[in-house]
């Protein structure tokens, strides 16, 4: 056996808490190599010090030699062909992507920028992956799963060692990531090392010949062999799974509609946004929104909670029209809103979890121009131990809690209250732990059974396909396909909903 | 308590900075650090006339203070104190003057103020509503608005207001006046027991109703606060308004507790040595009071011993006091 391309062992602490505790990982040369574990593993953490991003305490690198990590940064891991993908592209939008490419590594002829030189070098660096493409588009034309192949296509021209990606799939429809993996293969069987930074094991299956295991800042477990997904989430979290998310009932024919979108447009801040949209969801009925992130449904999921306006069309709760209600009119109706960006909409992160509950939940603790605190208290203390928050601390400042617990803190808030009629969920467990998924989604699901109304828009279609009577797909602002009932459950769901998402028929 | 943590530290880390840098002036000036700073606590904070100095200067920087405080609080940032005094002042004492005769003390003291705090809050509500309605960023529209105020104030005074070839409005009847808390001569009036109580009447606003919890959320997060329904443009738009009454009580501290007139002047450098208290107190209306009174000292205390040390130490000070202040904040939202 040969040396591995890449082996490290790292400890890392911020603060108290400790993020890297001894964690290895070794990779070895024309192998993918999968880096499993929940939010909060370590899993970036150790990949951002093999690429010197971050700075370990205690450790030891090798990249075909001993590194000293003391001295160890981006420049070093480069020089010995380090390269990291990153999960939000960092492309220039306005430069075209040979320029992209060439940025910072211009090459120069006659002591001017070559730009075709820059050109080709590009195309071939992709070629070599089995991927073409034009290296004259400008990035910001290009769909995210286009400026993540190109962006690869650069990283790999660079890195002849080892390449790391960093959750590259969260923002891709089915078929980009499949593309994707094409690519990574592609490096691998020419020789290089991959890294894949993932907690989907679905992807681990799909492309992975190794997979190792953190949790906690440890390796628990590594597999060079066959291994099946369920050992990988065993060793994941630590005990057994979760059961799958299960269906709430399918609601009567004549069940009432609660939340009605009716020709709803809704234009984002650069053009886009939601254009048409018509969606009826009836009272115990769990609709999905499947799509490419960027197609409309972050301003239609705005314009629904009353944070955008409507631009034409109208929105209805309970059968009520709120298309010019404010946000309280519409929370008093019966509309929850378990938000995108829990860090921006969903709490308060500087106050304490007892203010962030007050904050969605004014309506019972007020009285008069006062806040009870004792009613406050009472009800943030239920809330939590009902939702299994931790740590179960009122006075705890809510950004101090985990994503997951963040999370399982607003769904909480939001959805556990009286007269609740209509949910409106966004990506409701994206970045959040198996567990606390586990726990999202039966509540989504015991809200719907209850006789709520939910949309549920979210990028995952195992998500959709296991909570949803009903998937639409959105694609450039508006519907591009629905399944429903027995369309669902068949076979080719996937690939049906995976087609229109990026406009094709299927 | 981390917020209580933070505030005591950065009070004891300020206080060591002001007396390094003073101890420093005090050497270059030819004073001995040792003997000057002794005076300078002897002269304030040991004996009444001192002291009651000290509680005159602290008591409208409570006031401008909080009318920083407040929207600070609430995300906004208020450096129309000075603005905000002077109307509420020249309006206090026009209107003071004007009551009718034989009007029992409480009642003329109640109206007199009242009218302060709504001149004050006029300009607050202005500045607020240009920020939130029209977009206009807050401090813009306060620099702009303090400009105004005072060539308007000079210009109503000299055409009509004034009294004579002064520039002084006609002296308020007694019944207006506020009464001396007899400290040796000091010339602190009841209006430091009324800072006190408005001091703890805002930190019981922020605490324990409805319309602070509003601006504590919308402060720290103003998108979460949007997004769980709270009514966050009209809150913001109440917090500047509420400031500027802050402010408007500082001005009727002077009219009523001091000068019992306006004159050119008045209170000029409260408004903006608020910001530094507020700093000071990071934005906690009870810490205020503290805040205030470390001012106070230094204010009354530079001028004590101005015979040893230049009395523009003060100012140097008082700007040490600003500086770690607001260093600190800006860490605690980085």
């Amino acid at each position: 056996m040969t040396a591995p391309a890449m082996r490290v062992r790292a400890s890392r602490r911020f603060g108290d808490c400790v993020a890297l505790a001894d964690a290895a990982l070794e990779v070895a040369a024309g192998t993918v190599h999968a880096l499993c574990g929940e939010n909060g593993a370590g899993k970036s953490t150790l990949m951002r010090v093999v690429y010197g991003l971050e700075r370990a305490d205690r450790g030891e690198l090798e990249l075909g030699e001993r590194i000293d990590l003391a001295r160890h940064g981006v420049a070093q891991a480069q020089a010995r062909g380090v390269g990291m993908v990153h999960q939000h592209g960092m492309l220039v939008p306005t430069l075209t992507l040979a320029d992209n490419a060439a940025l910072g590594h211009e090459p120069v002829r006659g002591g001017r920028y070559d730009r075709a030189a820059a050109a080709r070098a590009l195309v071939a660096a992709a070629a070599r992956l089995g991927q073409r493409l034009d290296p004259d588009a400008l990035a910001g034309d290009l769909t995210v799963g286009e400026q993540q192949r190109a962006e690869l296509a650069m990283v790999a021209a660079r890195a002849t060692r080892l390449l790391i990606l960093d959750e590259p799939t969260a923002l891709l429809a089915p078929r980009e990531v499949d593309a994707l993996f094409a690519m990574v293969r592609a490096f691998a069987d020419g020789g290089g090392a991959v890294v894949l930074v993932t907690h989907k094991l679905d992807e681990v299956m799909a492309v992975a010949d190794e997979v190792t295991v953190l949790r906690a800042g440890r390796t628990v477990a590594s597999w060079s062999a066959e291994v099946t997904a369920a050992e990988i989430a065993r060793a994941m979290i630590g005990g057994e799974p979760p059961p799958p998310a299960t269906r709430a009932p399918t609601p009567a024919a004549d069940a009432a509609i609660a939340l009605a979108i009716e020709g709803v447009a809704a234009p984002g801040p650069r053009g886009g946004g939601a254009v048409d949209v018509t969606l009826r969801v009836a009272a115990g009925e769990v609709v999905g929104v499947a799509g490419v992130e960027g197609n409309g449904q972050r301003e239609l999921a705005l314009a629904v909670a009353g944070l955008a306006p409507v631009a034409r069309g109208a929105v209805a709760v309970g059968g009520v029209d709120v298309t010019r209600a404010t946000v309280a009119a519409r929370r008093a109706l019966g509309l929850a809103h378990v938000p995108e960006d829990r860090h921006l909409h969903g709490l308060v992160q500087g106050a304490s979890v007892a203010d962030n509950v007050a904050l969605g939940r004014l309506a019972e603790v007020g009285r008069g121009p006062l806040i009870d605190r004792a009613a406050v208290a009472t009800l943030t203390t239920q809330l939590l131990a009902a939702h299994d928050v931790r740590p179960a601390d009122p006075a705890a400042r809510a950004g101090a809690l985990s994503g997951g617990n963040q999370q399982k803190l607003v769904v909480a808030r939001e959805l556990d209250r009286p007269g609740l009629r209509a949910v409106l969920a966004v990506h409701p467990t994206r970045g959040v732990d198996l567990a606390a998924s586990a726990r999202i989604h039966a509540r989504l699901r015991d809200v719907a059974a209850a006789g709520a109304a939910v949309l549920l828009i979210a990028a995952d279609l195992d998500e959709l396909l296991a909570l949803c009577h009903r998937v639409v797909v959105m694609h450039r602002g508006a519907l591009a396909g629905e399944l429903a009932g027995a369309a669902l459950a068949a076979p080719d769901a996937r690939a049906r909903l995976g087609a229109w998402m990026v406009g094709a028929t299927p | 308590m981390t917020g209580r943590a933070r505030t005591i530290h950065l009070t004891v880390v300020a206080l060591l900075a002001t007396m390094a840098v003073g101890s420093l002036l005090m050497i270059v000036a030819g004073a001995s650090p040792l003997h000057a700073w002794g005076q300078l606590l002897q002269k304030t904070l040991g004996e009444r006339q001192g002291f009651g100095q000290v509680l005159f200067r602290a008591t409208p920087l409570v006031f401008t203070g909080l009318a920083v405080a407040v929207p600070l609080r609430a995300g906004l940032f208020n450096i129309g104190g000075e603005g905000q005094l002077t109307a509420a002042a020249l309006a206090c004492a026009v209107v003071a003057a004007a009551l009718p005769p034989g009007l029992p003390a409480p009642l003329a003291v109640l109206i007199a103020t009242a009218v302060a705090f709504l001149a004050g809050a006029a300009v607050g509500a202005a500045t607020g509503a240009m920020r939130i309605y029209r977009g206009a960023h807050e401090v813009i529209v306060a620099i702009g608005l303090n400009a105004i105020i005072a060539g308007v104030a000079l210009w109503l005074g000299n055409r009509s207001l004034f009294v004579g070839e002064s520039t002084r409005t006609a002296t308020i009847p007694a019944a207006a006046q506020l009464p001396e808390l007899g400290l040796a001569g000091s010339n602190a009036s009841v209006s430091a027991l009324g800072a006190l109580a408005v001091a703890a009447l805002m930190a019981w606003l922020l605490a324990r109703t409805r319309v602070g919890f509003t601006w504590r959320m919308t402060g720290q997060g103003l998108d979460a606060a949007r997004a769980a329904g709270l009514p966050v443009d009209r809150a913001r738009v109440w917090a500047m308004t509420v400031a500027g009454g802050m402010a408007g009580l500082a001005g009727a501290h002077f009219v009523l507790g001091h000068k019992h007139a306006y004159e050119d002047g008045l209170g000029r450098g409260v408004g903006f040595l608020g910001i530094a208290v507020a700093l000071l107190a990071q934005g906690e209306a009870l810490a205020i009071i503290g805040a205030a009174l470390v001012f106070g000292v230094l204010g009354q205390g530079g001028l004590a011993i101005a015979s040893d040390v230049p009395k523009e130490m003060v100012d140097v000070l008082q700007a040490v006091v600003v500086l770690v202040a607001a260093a600190s904040l800006g860490r605690r939202r980085a």
